[in-house]
C-alpha cells in the first residue's frame, strides 16, 4: 500500500492519517501486543480479525441510505421500520449483528436529531463508522442543549414552526434518521433515490441531496 | 390514544458507570415507549451478571430541561432511562 | 475538600463547549484493528461493551484531551482483558517490549 505525504488526501478525500511511517506510539504497541496475545492464546486467529475489519469497511451509508429509500417508495415497509427497525434492516437482508434500532422520522413539522451525549454510540452495523465530530465535546455537549445552533453551524436553519427532537442514544438503542423524501422525485427507482441520501440526512445533522 | 405516563428521573448521583445522563435527573417527562428488558449496565460493567431491567424511553419538552435556557421550549428531548431511575409522578 | 458533585467528565449533555468542528479521517489499520478487536472480544464474552465504556471513564477527564479515540479504546480493552484474565500484565509488558524492540514505526512494529 503506497505510503504518500501527510498533506495528501487519501481516495475519499478526508485527510490521511499516515500510518505505517508514523512512530510507534504507546497505544499503537499495545494494540501490536494485545492482538498478539489473543492470537498466541488461540481466543482469535489474523484471519478472524481481518475479517472483522473487512466485515466493517464493507459498511456504509449505503445501506442505511437503501433503507431510507425503500421506506419513501414502500409505505407498508415504512411502518414496519417505523415499529421496529432492527427487524426491517434484516429485511432487507443487511447483517446488523445486535443493532437494536429505532427509526425516527422527519417531516414538514418535525426534524430529529441523534447525538450519544455519555460516549458516542451510533448504528455503526447499519451507516458504518461514524465521523469524528459525532464523537466530539463539542456536539455532545451542545446538541443536547442548544440543537439549533449546532445545527446551524452544519449549515441548517430550521423554521420556528418546525419542532426539533433530539435523540440521546443513552443506553441499549441506536438511531437512524429518516430524512423527508425530495420534491421531484416521482416515479424514480429506490437504487437512484438511495444516492440522494447523505450520510448527515441520517444523523439529522445534514440535508438529502436534491434532484 | 392512552394518556402520557408522567415520569420523573430521581436525583440520585452514585458515582460509577450511570447511563442516565446529570442533565436528566430530577427532570420530569413522558414515557415514549418500553423497550427490553436488557442487563443492567451498572452490574455489566463490572463483570456481573446484570438485572434484567426494561428500559423506558422518555421524552422531555427542552422547557423542562433547561428552562429559560432552552432554544424553543416546546422542541423535544428523548433518552433512554432504566425503570430504577424513574419514579411516578 | 474537593468539590464534587458526582458528575464524570464523560457524562458531556449541557456543558459549555466551542462550534462543532467538521472533522473527519480515515480509519488507520491500527484503528480498524482496535475496532475488531473490541467487536470480537466481546462477542466471544471477554467482556461487556458496558466494562469498555467503564474503563475509559475511569481513565479521568484529562484522557479525552490527551489520547484519541482509539488510544482509549485500546487502552479500555486492555483493562478489560487484565480484569478477565485473558493475560497477565506481565506477559503484556514482555509482549509490548518485543514489539517495540522490531522497529521505530507502527509498519516495522506490527511484522513479526
Amino acid at each position: 500500500m503506497p505510503h504518500d505525504h501527510h498533506d495528501h488526501l487519501s481516495p475519499s478525500s478526508h485527510p490521511y492519517r499516515p500510518d505505517n511511517d508514523e512512530p510507534l506510539s504507546y497505544w499503537q504497541t499495545m494494540e501490536i501486543a494485545v492482538r498478539e496475545l489473543l492470537i498466541e492464546k488461540g481466543i482469535s486467529t489474523a484471519a478472524e480479525i481481518n475479517a472483522q475489519i473487512d466485515a466493517m469497511d464493507a459498511r456504509s451509508p449505503a445501506d442505511g441510505a437503501q433503507v431510507v429509500a425503500r421506506a419513501w417508495t414502500d409505505p407498508a415497509f415504512r411502518d414496519r421500520l417505523l415499529a421496529n427497525g432492527s427487524d426491517a434492516c434484516r429485511e432487507m437482508g443487511f447483517d446488523i449483528g445486535a443493532l437494536h434500532l429505532i427509526a425516527v422520522e422527519n417531516t414538514a413539522q418535525i426534524h430529529n436529531l441523534i447525538v450519544c451525549t455519555l460516549c458516542s454510540c451510533y448504528p455503526r452495523n447499519l451507516l458504518g463508522m461514524s465521523p469524528d465530530w459525532y464523537k466530539s465535546r463539542e456536539y455532545r455537549s451542545r446538541a443536547v442543549k442548544e440543537p439549533r445552533k449546532v445545527l446551524a453551524e452544519f449549515g441548517m436553519t430550521l423554521p420556528e414552526d418546525v419542532q426539533v427532537r433530539v435523540h440521546d442514544s443513552t443506553a441499549d438503542m441506536r438511531y437512524v434518521v429518516i430524512p423527508a423524501r425530495p420534491d421531484g422525485t416521482d416515479g424514480w427507482s429506490v437504487d437512484r433515490l438511495a444516492g440522494l441520501v447523505t450520510r448527515d440526512s441520517m444523523i439529522g445533522t445534514g440535508r438529502v441531496k436534491t434532484p | 390514544m392512552s394518556d402520557p405516563t408522567f415520569v420523573r428521573v430521581k436525583t440520585m448521583m452514585p458515582p460509577g458507570h450511570i447511563r442516565t445522563p446529570a442533565y436528566l435527573r430530577g427532570k420530569t417527562g413522558w414515557i415514549e415507549r418500553k423497550l427490553g428488558p436488557f442487563g443492567n449496565p451498572e452490574q455489566q460493567a463490572y463483570g456481573l451478571p446484570g438485572d434484567l431491567l426494561t428500559l423506558y424511553r422518555v421524552r422531555f419538552t427542552m422547557a423542562e430541561v433547561w428552562g429559560d435556557q432552552a432554544e424553543r421550549p416546546q422542541d423535544t428531548l428523548d433518552a433512554e432511562i432504566y425503570e430504577h431511575w424513574l419514579e411516578p409522578v | 475538600m474537593t468539590d464534587f458533585d458526582g458528575k464524570r467528565w464523560h457524562d458531556m449533555g449541557g456543558d459549555t463547549a466551542g462550534p462543532v468542528r467538521p472533522s473527519e479521517h480515515d480509519f488507520a489499520l491500527w484503528e480498524k484493528r482496535v475496532d475488531a478487536l473490541m467487536v470480537l472480544c466481546s462477542t466471544k464474552g471477554l467482556f461487556t461493551v458496558d466494562g469498555l465504556r467503564r474503563a475509559i471513564e475511569d481513565m479521568g477527564p484529562d484522557v479525552f484531551e490527551n489520547t484519541t479515540y482509539y488510544d482509549r479504546w485500546i487502552a479500555s480493552i486492555n483493562q478489560n482483558l487484565i480484569e478477565a484474565g485473558t493475560y497477565t500484565l506481565g506477559e503484556l509488558g514482555a509482549k509490548m517490549d518485543a514489539v517495540a524492540k522490531r522497529g521505530a514505526t507502527y509498519g516495522e512494529a506490527a511484522s513479526e
